[in-house]
């Protein structure tokens, strides 16, 4: 008898303090002692997915009730996103257009651009092609421009020393940062390509394509090479340009961080919508994706920023929040 | 009692209807989707131009690459199967012992269970790097080796259905061969298999039918690369190989690019149609035969 008492005393002062609590926590939300929650919603680039998803998934162990969507509707499909406000963070596997800068100003978004890592394409071929060990910027336009469409289809094409046979090409899907970059940077305009090659969003599909064909050839994220370097043979590309390094140069860390792997090394960006960046739980997970990214984004496989690089990025996200709160 | 029936009834009806409705709502959906398509792109250009590159910057409407990957992946289906689903056919049918027929048909069918994504990863996996020993030059995705495995699927369809039609041969054919001398092996393939004859052909049909739809597998290891060609060692793209691609990708609602995969779709629709069509003509001339 006694003892249910006590027990219901004890739920019932419980269930009170849970009240008490819950009521105070809503007053005091604001204030950095306590839990910060809240919902950031992020998206864009698969390229840059890996890094941002391995930075929310320590974040959770930080702040677990912060809750953190991370998607991949690839960068171009994210800046759409961005620019309507849909979502607080855009991965970007490069820079944000002017148009794309336009719609955004129009809907009165504003943001700012980090840079949190580097990664490299990779140009490759089957193990058993033993021909092809470089190709220039020039031969690669030949290769990919839409005029080879129906035209340039054999090896002997592109060199005529090379054999008289088929080539098979292999790339990301058109939606894709990716398939943006090389496209701009190989043929010199972004989206334009010839049609009848293999298009996949699924790298997957683009490693097992070209590491099964002794004819093909594909390009890709440095980071999806150097998982399957057993099973694929990486070219060097020479861009003509000798004073950043002359020659055949293949890619690496050490190739794309000093910009000798010219054209098709790239800084990967975060964009913060400048709204989402007044929210505390924005800006506690920014600075703990700036403290850990490196670290994470070397253990995906891309290439981390060097000290100096990193400091400067956090500079130039302490002024932005400074920014934030300046009285207008 | 009587409205008891009468509402039983409505529930039959109700559930023939939704079969129709579904039906209906589908062609609908096509038709509406389609037919903006083709007041942007001419029935002349989607029928006849040989490329087919609606993701990309420079633009062709052709459907025939497509077509011909479907037709090329579904004919080396139907040359694997068709030979051996008649021979199981008339092996059940005339040899095989009463036993063994009731223990084996049930495993034939076990063919038709198995997920078509696993047959996608075997067809991958497994077959290409084999036919790649015969072929040195075969690429990693083609039509042969998705074709062969789908033919493997669509065995059991055609032995099953083939058996029926030789099982429907009036005794008094068979026994007649018998009668005149003729080993068991002309009574079957000179007299058993020309009398069911029509079975046969429908149930080719409707294998053929199965193949022109079928996804997963050639979407797996046909490669997704439309080309016009009939090389089936090099990677090609099916009709449904290119809707599944554009539903996974990123293209937006309603644009061009969008509305392609209905007019893609309807040119399915239209070929396994006439398919299911020549094969219910098939059948009823079939039934009268014996009749």
């Amino acid at each position: 008898m006694t003892k249910s008492n006590h027990m219901n005393i004890k739920t019932i002062l419980f269930a009170l303090s849970v009240i008490f609590l819950s009521a105070c926590g809503g007053n005091t939300g604001d204030q950095s002692g306590d839990q910060l929650q809240g919902t950031i919603k992020i998206d864009g680039s698969s390229t840059v997915y890996p890094i941002t998803e391995a930075v929310a998934e320590e974040y959770r162990s930080v702040e677990p009730k912060v809750k953190i969507s991370v998607a991949l509707s690839g960068t171009g499909g994210g800046f759409k996103k961005f620019g309507r406000s849909e979502i607080d963070i855009n991965d970007a596997s490069r820079a944000i257009k002017s148009q794309e800068v336009e719609f955004a100003t129009s809907n009165n978004v504003h943001f700012v651009e980090l840079t949190v890592a580097f990664d490299g394409m990779a140009v490759v071929v089957n193990p058993q092609n033993d021909w092809c060990n470089d190709m220039t910027v020039a031969e690669l336009k030949l290769l990919w421009s839409p005029e080879a469409q129906g035209n340039i289809m054999k090896w002997n094409q592109i060199r005529p020393e090379w054999p008289d046979q088929e080539v098979h090409l292999f790339g990301p899907g058109v939606e894709s940062g990716t398939y943006d970059y090389f496209t701009e940077a190989i043929v010199g305009k972004s989206h334009s390509s010839r049609g009848d090659f293999t298009a996949s969003e699924d790298d997957n599909v683009l490693v097992q394509g070209v590491a099964s064909d002794k004819n093909a050839l594909g390009f890709f994220g440095f980071a999806y090479y150097e998982e399957n370097s057993n099973k694929l043979k990486v070219i060097g590309i020479d861009d003509g340009d000798d004073t950043n390094g002359s020659g055949p140069i293949k890619p690496s860390i050490e190739t794309v961080k000093n910009k000798s792997y010219s054209p098709l090394g790239r800084p990967l960006f975060l964009y913060v919508n400048s709204d989402a960046g007044k929210r505390p739980e924005v800006q506690s997970f920014i600075q703990f994706y700036l403290d850990n990214m490196n670290e994470l984004s070397e253990e995906v496989g891309f290439i981390p920023l060097s000290a100096a690089e990193t400091s400067n990025a956090k500079s130039v996200w302490a002024a932005f929040v400074a920014s934030l709160s300046a009285p207008e | 009692m009587r409205s008891k029936e009468k509402i039983i009834e409505g529930i039959l009806l109700l559930c023939a209807g939704v079969s129709i409705l579904t039906t209906i709502g589908i062609l609908w959906v096509l038709i509406s989707e389609s037919s903006a398509f083709f007041l942007k792109v001419p029935l002349s250009e989607f029928l006849f131009d040989t490329q087919w590159t609606p993701l990309f910057a420079e633009k062709h409407f052709g459907i025939l690459p497509l077509l011909s990957g479907t037709v090329l992946t579904s004919f080396i289906a139907i040359m694997v199967a068709l030979p051996v689903g008649l021979t199981i056919a008339v092996y059940l049918n005339e040899y095989a012992p009463k036993g063994f027929r009731k223990f084996i048909k049930p495993i034939l069918e076990v063919l038709a269970a198995i997920p078509t994504v696993v047959y996608g990863y075997f067809a991958l996996m497994v077959v290409t790097p084999f036919l790649q020993q015969i072929f040195p030059q075969m690429a990693g995705f083609n039509a042969l080796s998705p074709g062969i495995v789908m033919g493997i699927m669509i065995i059991p369809m055609i032995s099953s259905l083939s058996e029926d039609a030789l099982f429907a041969v009036p005794k008094s054919l068979r026994e007649a061969s018998y009668g005149i001398g003729a080993t068991r092996f002309q009574t079957s393939f000179k007299v058993l298999v020309p009398a069911a004859s029509s079975g046969i052909i429908v149930s080719v049909i409707l294998a053929i039918s199965r193949a022109v739809g079928e996804t997963m597998i050639v979407a797996i290891a046909a490669g997704q690369q439309p080309r016009l060609t009939f090389n089936p060692l090099v990677p090609v793209e099916t009709i449904t190989t290119y809707i599944v691609q554009v539903s996974l990708g990123d293209v937006v609602q309603g644009s061009l690019e969008y509305q392609t995969i209905f007019a893609a779709g309807i040119a399915l629709f239209i070929l396994t149609f006439i398919l299911n069509n020549i094969s219910f003509y098939v059948k009823k001339k079939f039934e009268e035969k014996y009749e």
